[in-house]
């Protein structure tokens, strides 16, 4: 069944709360560097932007355990950023430096890192639904307690891999969590003109058997809330939730576009329901003071301005990489 | 040493592995209860259980994808796609995810899994049932792809597959789950990118793989009947690819006939083709010739796919056609 959540009372120390407004102002601030520095030419490539959907990777990574995975789309510099990688080795890759995350060889569509639980960056549309799939098999197989969580947008639910993976997981009783982060927007397209249901992750989620619950995607601490408990079942063997997380994206699709196809009226409405502000008026009426909230906005500010330096300081990667890591043994041999 | 069919190997080898190795694990349509629609894995189940043998609904991306998933947090799964056509439903999961993460993460994932498949034609299934698939396979950067021709190397390059912390698929030729030979008791390990020499002659070398190993063998007692005597190599796995082998024999008889099951463009005889006119062109005393089906989709009329697919007859009158002008 479809559940609509309106609880939001987000975790129960204040420090953590604290911790998570940091969390989306650090994703915020990078994001918005990415964007100046595409801007001046020094992001090359594409490059998908989660300005306006913080609180969905702030929520679900606070809720997390450090074991856990995390398997994202192209849109997918806040979830890496928020399982704790260091801001300047993934801006270095979105320049294409050998300091990057993966040396330059990914990219901003394929950002990863193992030790931090970040699974990888999947660009194609619903491929990394049953990848989740196979990582809470080897879970479930093994004996662990981890959770694959599987973050993918509105455009990926009417794709046959979305159908495939949701079945699958849902009759294998599998540990893994789907987060729909609904921004509305398929691309430049109204995901309800090209979708026959209301609810477009949830409703089709609910009819394969999984638990299905509606968010405020806007809201951290509702996020956080939905998170904890569907990564609890998973992790206790009742498998699988889907989570659909209302949200928008403040700017375009990717850099190249500015959404000028959305109408004003709607831009307006959901920029002034901005997770950030939001959740920085809840935290002074909690009892943050001004100047706490504002040291932290500087000391994010620091970090993006120090992480920007040492990107643009990164080397060219070398020519010794080219040839590297096709197979597990490093090299890419194809015949003797 | 044991009488066995090429459907008996394939169950012996994933066996002969998942008793080695509690991280392999198995996942297919139909591969469980029902003893797969080949019989290619029957008692597997029951000796391995419902844990480790699982069945899935017909949902070919998801069970690449959580062959992927598996493979990159710890397990060594073998995933069958039970016909190679069906690699169209999938193929993102293998050519965009599978072969590519590796490199894209710079090394921070290995993918140690084996995607095992019914390929070919020979059996009167029409054509979305009988391709040859290995060419689609080999030309994906990331991919190793093997294709045994006989029970006893079922066996062994199985083993190696699974043991190999590369992606591998493991292409089956249909027409030849039935075919029987002695195959030597005990375990049974082969190493990839090792081509057979499995005669040896003096006139010209055909260089065949799968299906068409056993008509390259056939075809070369007929032409040394009539006075050609040929070499025959087993390639055996493309990727990686043996090349010194071939290239050895080649140079030793002059003269090189491919014979492939897939169709004519892209096949993986025009790859050696190239190889061999770029490294031992002043080896060769005629040109290279490839037996191939021709460029069709496969007809299903038993009469018709018999005229497509290279036969004993084609090959001994395209040698000896070319030997001889």
């Amino acid at each position: 069944m479809t559940t609509t959540t309106a609880v939001s009372a987000g975790p129960t120390d204040f420090e953590t709360k604290l911790d998570m407004y940091k969390m989306q102002v650090a994703l915020r601030q990078f994001e918005t560097r990415a964007y100046d520095l595409f801007l001046e030419n020094l992001v090359k490539g594409t490059s998908h932007l989660s300005l306006g959907q913080e609180a969905i990777a702030a929520g679900f990574a606070t809720a997390m355990q450090k074991t856990d995975w995390t398997f994202a789309t192209y849109r997918g510099h806040a979830h890496t950023l928020a399982r704790g990688v260091p801001m300047t080795p993934v801006l270095a890759e979105l320049l294409g430096r050998s300091n990057g995350l993966m040396a330059g060889k990914g990219g901003s569509m394929h950002l990863t890192s193992v030790e931090h639980g970040v699974m990888g960056s999947y660009a194609i549309i619903g491929a990394h639904l049953p990848i989740a799939c196979g990582a809470a098999w080897s879970a479930q197989y093994r004996g662990t307690d981890q959770v694959a969580v599987c973050f993918f947008g509105d455009g990926s639910v009417n794709i046959g891999a979305f159908h495939e993976a949701l079945n699958f997981a849902a009759v294998w009783k599998l540990p893994v969590v789907f987060v729909c982060e609904n921004n509305l927007w398929m691309e430049y397209t109204r995901t309800s003109d090209v979708t026959a249901v209301a609810n477009p992750a949830a409703d089709r989620a609910a009819a394969y058997g999984l638990e299905s619950i509606i968010v405020d995607g806007n809201d951290a601490d509702a996020v956080y809330d939905v998170a904890s408990a569907a990564i609890a079942r998973a992790r206790a063997g009742e498998g699988p939730s889907m989570i659909e997380a209302t949200t928008y994206r403040h700017g375009g699709h990717s850099r190249a576009d500015p959404g000028k196809y959305r109408p004003d009226a709607e831009v307006a409405e959901w920029l002034a329901k901005d997770p950030l502000p939001r959740y920085r008026a809840r935290l002074l009426e909690s009892g943050a003071t001004e100047e706490q909230l504002s040291a932290i906005e500087a000391e994010v500010a620091a970090e993006v301005d120090l992480a920007t330096e040492e990107a643009k300081a990164g080397g060219v990667p070398g020519e010794d990489l080219l040839m590297k890591d096709v197979w597990a043994n490093g090299g890419s041999a194809w015949r003797n | 040493m044991a009488q066995l069919t090429f459907r008996e190997a394939i169950a012996r080898g994933i066996a002969q592995e998942m008793r080695r190795d509690e991280s392999v694990v198995f996942l297919g349509e139909d591969i469980g209860a029902a003893g797969g629609v080949f019989k290619g894995t029957v008692g597997l189940l029951d000796e391995f259980g419902p844990v480790r043998v699982r069945d899935t609904p017909i949902s070919e991306q998801a069970i690449l994808g959580a062959a992927m998933g598996a493979a990159m947090t710890g397990l060594r799964p073998i995933a069958e796609i039970m016909f190679a056509d069906f690699f169209a439903v999938c193929w993102d999961i293998v050519v965009n995810e599978i072969a590519k993460s590796r490199y894209m993460t710079n090394g921070q994932v290995t993918f140690p899994l084996v995607i095992r498949s019914g390929n070919g034609g020979g059996l009167r299934f029409g054509a979305q049932h009988s391709q040859s698939v290995e060419n689609w396979a080999m030309m994906i950067p990331g991919l190793k792809v093997v294709v045994p021709s006989n029970a006893t190397d079922v066996i062994g390059l199985m083993a190696a597959s699974i043991r190999d912390d590369d992606p591998v698929i493991f292409l089956e030729a249909k027409a030849l789950y039935s075919t029987k030979m002695d195959v030597p008791d005990g375990e049974i390990v082969d190493t990839l990118g090792s081509a057979k020499v499995l005669r040896k002659g003096s006139d010209a070398t055909l260089v065949s793989l799968g299906y068409m190993v056993p008509r390259a063998l056939a075809a070369a007692e007929e032409l040394a009947a009539s006075g050609i005597d040929c070499t025959v190599i087993d390639v055996r796995s493309l990727v990686p690819l043996d090349t010194q082998t071939i290239l050895r024999e080649v140079s030793a008889t002059g003269r090189l006939f491919t014979v492939e099951e897939n169709p004519r463009l892209c096949g993986w005889g025009g790859e050696l083709s190239s190889i061999v006119s770029e490294e031992i062109f002043y080896d060769l005393d005629g040109p290279v010739v490839r037996i191939t089906t021709p460029h069709i989709p496969l007809p299903a009329a038993d009469a018709l796919e018999d005229m497509a697919i290279p036969s004993v007859e084609r090959v001994v009158t395209t040698v000896t056609k070319s030997m001889n002008s």
